[in-house]
C-alpha cells in the first residue's frame, strides 16, 4: 500500500498535544454526500420549470442558409423556440468571452465548430425538448475548414473570424517574453544543442457531471437567480451584467454541489445565457444541461500546444538555455480564461526547476474550426504544456549526453540559497528546496534498483522503462497589479462571524468542486482561532451570500483564499484581544495568545476563550474606544506574489514488445505544496491529478477528421482511466512553506496533473530506448507505441 | 404504461412513457436524486443501481424493464439512520471528492461484499472497473472498500467501537501510513 513519509518537519503537525487546526481531519461535506443528499445542479427543481435543448451544429465550417422552426415549436410541450435571429433583436447573439474576445452564443452568420450552438428549445420535459431538436430544419451552405492549426495561417486559409471587422487572417496573437538575443548568443556558443517538436494534445477535462444551469427570471422585481456549474460565481455574476444589461445587485448566481470541475467550469458557455433568456421569454424557471456529447464536443478543451522545443547544454551537463516557439490552437472563439496580460498564460514558466543562463519563447495563437476555451483540465494557465516541455526537452538531453537523468536533474536545478530565485522570464520563485524532493522520491521508488533491474531486463529482450520529472509550479494568481480577468483584479475576499456562543460561520468567494473547502477552510479559522472545525461552517458558491473573489481554478483556492481565511481570523483574534482586555480589566498588551484564549501574562489562570470573549462582545461588556460590539471581520486578500509549489516524480512503465500495450506498474510522487492543511485532502488532490496525468500521457485526445469532424465525442472514443489502468499512488512529501502566504501554504490542486504526464512519457521513451526512440507525442496508444517501434533497432534478445 | 416496483423497500407504482429510463424515473418520478448520470453510452457508472442485488446501470435499464423487481439507490443504504459500512469507509479513507460517482461506486461495494466479504484490492478494482471516477484516482476508493470488509455491520455496536483508529468526525490524527 501507499506510504505516505515525512521527509523534512511539517510546522503545521508540529504539536502533537494541540487539540484542533492543521492534520487529518475527515471532511464536513461528506455525511451528505455519502447518503445520496448532494445537491448538484440537475437535482435542482423549482416550480414550474421548463427544460431547454440545444441543437448543435452538425459540420465545423458552414454558412447559415436558413433554419425552420415552425414544426418544433408546435411539436406538442414546446414553449419556445430560439434562434440567433431572435437574439440579435435582444442584442444578446454574442458574448464577451474571458479573453476580450467574442462568441456566438446562437449562430447567426455561419458555424465555426461542430457542435456549435444552433437554436434553443424551451419544453415542458427534457424528452419533449429533445424531440423537438429534430424537427428543427436548418439548411448550411458548406466551407471549406480549417482543422490543422499549422495551416491556420496559410495565405489561403479560409478566415474562420470574418465577424471581426477588418480581420483578413486567423492570427489572434502572438505574444513573446525572455530576452532574443542573449538567448540566441547562448545557444550559439553552447557545446550541445539539441531540438525537439513536442506537441501537446486537445484534451478535455471531462468532470462527471456535465455543465448545467437553471435560470429563474422575475420579471416583477427584474431579478435573475442563476444556479450554474460555476467555479467562479462571483466573476460570472459581474459578466452577466456586462452581458445582458440586468443590474448586477439584482443577479444572484448559486454554485451547488459541483461533480467536478477541472477548468471546465470557469468559462461561461451559451448554454447558461440561453437558460436565462428562456427564462426570460417563458415566464418560468428553464433548466439545461448537457449530454456528454455536448461537453465533450462544445465546451472548454485544454492544450492543444504545438511546441518547437530547443535546449542548450555544455557537454558536462550543464543546462544553459531553452527556447521555443508555440503554436496555439484556441479554437473558433478565443474564450481562455487567462490574465489579460498573459495571452499563453503561465507558459513562461518552461524555464522550469533549473538555474539557466537565458530563456526565450513566442507563442502565437490562432483561430480553427474547432470548439472554443483552452482552459481547463486542471487548467494551470499553461503550467502544464511548459513544464512537460521543459521536462521532455531535459530527458531529450539527459540522453544525448548519456547521463542518468534524474543526476542531470539534480545537476542543475536551482539552489536552495539561490531562492527567492527570479527566472529569465520575469518570475520570482517564492521558495524551494528540490534536491531534497528528488532524493526521497529516489528513495522511495528504490532507484537504483530499479535502474539494476532494468538493465537485467533489457537482457532479456523485456522493455521496462524508468521516468523521472522534476516540475515547478507557477499558482495563485495573483497579485492584482499584475493580474485581472477581464478587468477584475484576482484577490479573493473572506468574511468571519464568531456568533455569541463562540461558533463561527466564514464566507469565502472560492468554490469547491470536490476539493473539500469545507474542511480546509475551517480548519484554517480553528488553527487560527482554536474554534474546533465542527463549530465553523464554510459558506460558498452563492453571490448573495458571499464575498467578491475570483473564484477556485489555477490552484487559487489556498494561494489565495486561504491567505484571507487566514488573515480575516488574525483579525478577529486582534480584536478579540481588546475585549478580553475590558472583561479582564487589563491592557491588551499584558495579553498573551494561545489556541483559542487570551490570558494575562503570568497568570494562565485569568484568561477569555474566544466564546467567553465572542458573548462579551455581544454582550454587556463596556468595550473600548473604537471597538464594536461583535467578534466579526472582513478582509480582501491581494497575494503579494504567486506561489510556487514542487514536486519530484518517478514513473515506472513496462511496454509489451509485442503490442505496445504501456502498463504504468509504479508511480512515485513526492509534492512540496508549502505548510499542509489536511494531508488527506492532499493525498486525495494528488492522486486525481497523477490519474488525469495516466489518461493525457496514454489515451486521452479530443481528435478531429480532415473535415472537422469531432472524433471524441463521447466516452466510447474519448478515453479516461478506470481503476485497472493505474496502480497504488506511492506519495510523499517535503515541506518549504511559502515566504509570503499567511499560513505559508501553496496549494496542490494541479500539481499532479502537471507533473505526471513528463514522467510518464519519459518512462514510455525510457523504455523504447533500445529501439533507438528519442520522443513519443501523447496519448501513448498501443497502436503509436507499436509502431514507434517497427522498422527501427530491435533490442538485443 | 403503469409500472410498479420495490425501491428501497417501497412499493411505488406509477403512470410512465414506455421509453422513459430507470435513471430519470429514480430521479425524476421518485426524485431520488442521489443517482447521478455522467454519459450517454453507458460508460461512466455514476447511475449505477441496484437490481435485485445487482449493480445496473440505470441509464441502460428502461424503467418498464425494472417492472416487478427490487431497485436499491444510495438513499437505501444506511439502515434505520445507521450508515452502511461501506459509506462509513469512504468517509474513513477520503473515497470521494466530489461526491459525483461515489454512489454508484458504493452500491458496487456493497454488492461485492455481499458476495464476496473480504475481497482483495484487484478483485474490488475489477469490480468498480465500468466506472469512472474523475477526482480520486481509485486508491482510496479500494481502501475505503477494504474498510468496509474489515468493519462489517454491526461491528461498532459488536465490538469496542474506541479501538477505531480511523479518526471520526471532529477529531485529528497525526498523519497515518495506510
Ligand atoms: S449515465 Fe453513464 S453509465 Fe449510466
Ligand atoms: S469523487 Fe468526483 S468523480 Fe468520483
Amino acid at each position: 500500500m501507499t506510504t505516505v513519509q515525512e521527509h523534512a518537519p511539517n510546522p503545521a503537525a508540529g504539536d502533537p498535544g494541540r487539540p484542533i487546526g492543521f492534520g487529518r481531519l475527515q471532511r464536513k461535506e461528506d455525511p451528505r454526500f455519502v447518503r445520496g443528499k448532494g445537491n448538484y445542479l440537475d437535482d435542482i427543481v423549482l416550480p414550474g420549470m421548463l427544460h431547454g435543448a440545444i441543437l448543435r451544429a452538425p459540420v465545423a465550417h458552414a454558412r447559415l442558409v436558413s433554419i425552420d422552426t415552425s414544426e418544433a415549436l408546435a411539436h406538442p410541450g414546446v414553449r419556445a423556440v430560439i434562434t440567433g435571429k431572435d437574439l440579435q433583436a435582444l442584442n444578446l447573439a454574442w458574448a464577451p468571452t474571458l479573453s476580450a474576445d467574442v462568441q456566438a452564443v446562437l449562430v447567426t452568420d455561419k458555424v465555426r465548430f461542430q457542435g456549435q450552438e444552433v437554436a434553443f428549445v424551451v419544453a415542458e420535459d427534457r424528452y419533449a425538448a429533445r424531440d423537438a431538436l429534430e424537427l428543427i430544419d436548418v439548411e448550411y451552405d458548406m466551407l471549406p475548414p480549417v482543422i490543422d492549426a499549422r495551416h491556420a495561417l496559410d495565405a489561403d486559409a479560409p478566415v474562420i473570424r470574418d465577424d471581426i471587422e477588418g480581420r483578413t487572417d486567423n492570427r489572434i496573437f502572438d505574444w513573446e517574453i525572455g530576452d532574443a538575443a542573449e538567448t540566441e548568443a547562448v545557444f550559439a556558443a553552447a557545446d550541445v544543442v539539441l531540438t525537439q517538436e513536442v506537441v501537446y494534445p486537445r484534451v478535455h477535462p471531462a468532470p462527471m457531471e456535465t455543465c448545467g444551469a437553471v435560470a429563474d427570471f422575475d420579471p416583477i422585481d427584474g431579478r435573475l437567480t442563476l444556479y450554474e456549474t460555476t467555479q467562479a460565481p462571483h466573476a460570472h455574476r459581474t459578466l452577466y451584467a456586462i452581458v445582458a444589461g440586468i443590474p448586477e445587485h439584482k443577479i444572484r448566481i448559486v454554485s451547488p454541489d459541483i461533480g467536478g470541475g477541472f477548468g471546465n467550469k470557469v468559462g461561461i458557455y451559451p448554454g447558461y445565457v440561453l437558460a436565462v433568456v428562456g427564462s426570460i421569454v417563458t415566464g418560468k424557471p428553464v433548466k439545461w444541461v448537457e449530454d456528454r456529447s455536448e461537453n465533450l464536443m462544445s465546451t472548454s478543451f485544454a492544450r492543444d500546444y504545438i511546441m518547437q522545443g530547443e535546449i542548450a547544454a555544455t557537454k558536462e551537463g550543464k543546462i544553459l538555455a531553452v527556447r521555443t516557439s508555440v503554436l496555439a490552437d484556441h479554437g473558433a472563439f478565443n474564450a481562455t480564461a487567462q490574465p489579460t496580460k498573459t495571452p499563453a498564460g503561465f507558459f513562461s514558466i518552461f524555464t522550469g526547476s533549473y538555474d539557466l543562463k537565458a530563456a526565450y519563447c513566442k507563442v502565437t495563437g490562432v483561430y480553427t474550426n474547432k470548439a472554443p476555451g483552452g482552459v481547463a483540465y486542471a487548467c494551470s494557465f499553461r503550467v502544464t504544456e511548459a513544464v512537460y516541455l521543459v521536462e521532455r526537452m531535459v530527458d531529450i538531453l539527459a540522453r544525448k549526453l548519456e547521463m542518468d537523468p534524474a543526476e542531470l536533474r539534480l545537476k542543475n536545478f536551482i539552489k536552495p540559497e539561490q531562492f527567492p530565485y527570479a527566472n529569465k522570464t520575469g518570475w520570482v520563485y517564492d521558495s524551494g528546496n528540490y534536491e531534497p524532493a528528488m532524493r526521497l522520491s529516489m528513495h522511495m521508488a528504490g532507484y537504483e534498483d530499479l535502474r539494476r533491474e532494468q538493465r537485467e531486463k533489457r537482457e532479456r529482450g523485456e522493455l521496462m522503462g524508468i521516468g523521472v520529472s522534476f516540475f515547478t509550479e507557477t499558482v495563485g494568481a495573483g497579485p492584482r497589479k499584475h493580474f485581472d480577468i477581464v478587468g477584475l483584479g484576482m484577490a479573493d475576499g473572506a468574511e468571519l462571524r464568531v456568533h455569541p456562543t463562540g461558533k463561527a460561520v466564514v464566507r469565502i468567494s472560492v468554490q469547491s468542486q470536490g476539493q473539500g473547502h469545507e474542511t480546509t477552510f475551517a480548519q484554517i479559522v480553528a488553527e487560527e482561532l482554536g474554534i474546533p472545525p465542527e463549530s465553523i461552517d464554510v459558506v460558498h458558491g452563492d453571490t448573495d451570500q458571499t464575498p467578491f473573489g475570483l473564484g477556485t481554478y489555477g490552484s487559487r483556492s489556498t494561494p489565495v483564499s486561504g491567505g484571507a481565511v487566514a488573515l480575516v481570523a488574525r483579525k478577529v483574534r486582534d480584536k478579540a484581544r481588546f475585549i478580553a482586555a475590558a472583561m479582564l480589566e487589563t491592557r491588551p498588551e499584558d495579553l498573551e495568545w494561545e489556541k483559542g484564549r487570551w490570558f494575562v501574562k503570568g497568570d494562565p489562570s485569568a484568561g477569555k476563550t474566544i466564546a467567553e470573549i465572542a458573548f462579551g462582545a455581544h454582550g454587556t461588556v463596556a468595550l473600548p474606544d473604537g471597538i464594536d460590539g461583535n467578534l466579526d471581520a472582513e478582509v480582501t486578500y491581494d497575494p503579494p506574489n504567486l506561489t510556487f509549489p514542487f514536486g519530484a516524480y518517478i514513473c515506472v512503465v513496462d511496454v509489451d514488445a509485442g503490442t505496445g500495450h504501456v502498463k504504468v506498474r509504479r508511480f512515485i510522487a513526492v509534492d512540496d505544496c508549502g505548510t499542509r492543511i489536511n494531508p488527506m485532502i492532499i493525498e486525495g488532490q494528488v492522486h486525481g491529478g497523477l490519474t488525469d496525468g495516466v489518461g493525457m500521457a496514454l489515451m486521452e485526445i479530443i481528435a478531429f477528421d480532415e473535415d472537422g469532424n469531432c472524433l471524441s465525442g463521447s466516452f466510447m472514443d474519448y478515453l479516461i482511466p478506470t481503476a485497472m489502468e493505474v496502480p497504488d499512488w506511492e506519495t510523499g512529501f517535503t515541506v518549504t512553506p511559502s515566504p509570503h502566504h499567511p499560513i505559508g501554504a501553496k496549494g496542490i490542486g494541479e500539481s499532479a496533473t502537471v507533473g505526471s504526464p513528463p514522467a510518464i512519457v519519459n518512462a514510455i521513451v525510457d523504455a523504447l530506448a533500445p529501439y533507438g526512440v528519442t520522443h513519443m507525442d501523447m496519448p501513448c496508444t498501443p497502436a503509436r507505441v507499436w509502431e514507434a517501434m517497427q522498422g527501427r533497432a530491435r533490442p538485443p534478445v | 404504461m403503469q409500472i410498479s416496483m420495490a425501491v428501497n423497500g417501497d412499493e411505488v407504482t406509477r403512470e410512465i412513457e414506455p421509453r422513459v429510463l430507470l435513471v430519470h424515473f429514480i430521479r425524476e418520478n421518485l426524485g431520488l436524486t442521489g443517482t447521478h448520470w455522467g454519459c450517454d453510452t453507458s460508460n461512466c457508472g455514476t447511475c449505477v443501481v441496484l437490481m435485485d442485488g445487482q449493480p445496473v446501470k440505470s441509464c441502460t435499464v428502461l424503467a418498464a424493464m425494472a417492472d416487478g423487481h427490487d431497485i436499491r439507490t444510495v438513499e437505501g443504504l444506511a439502515v434505520g439512520g445507521t450508515l452502511d459500512p461501506v459509506q462509513q469507509g469512504f468517509m474513513e479513507e477520503h473515497g470521494l471528492q466530489c461526491g459525483f460517482c461515489t454512489p454508484g461506486m458504493m452500491l458496487t461495494a456493497r454488492a461485492l461484499l455481499d458476495r464476496k466479504p473480504h475481497p482483495d484490492d484487484a478483485e474490488i478494482r475489477q469490480a468498480i472497473s465500468g466506472q469512472i471516477c474523475r477526482c480520486t484516482g481509485y486508491a482510496t476508493i479500494v481502501r475505503s472498500v477494504q474498510w468496509a470488509a474489515a468493519h462489517p455491520p454491526g461491528w461498532d455496536t459488536e465490538t469496542d467501537a474506541g479501538t477505531d483508529d480511523g479518526g471520526a468526525a471532529g477529531t485529528t490524527a497525526e498523519e497515518v501510513t495506510a
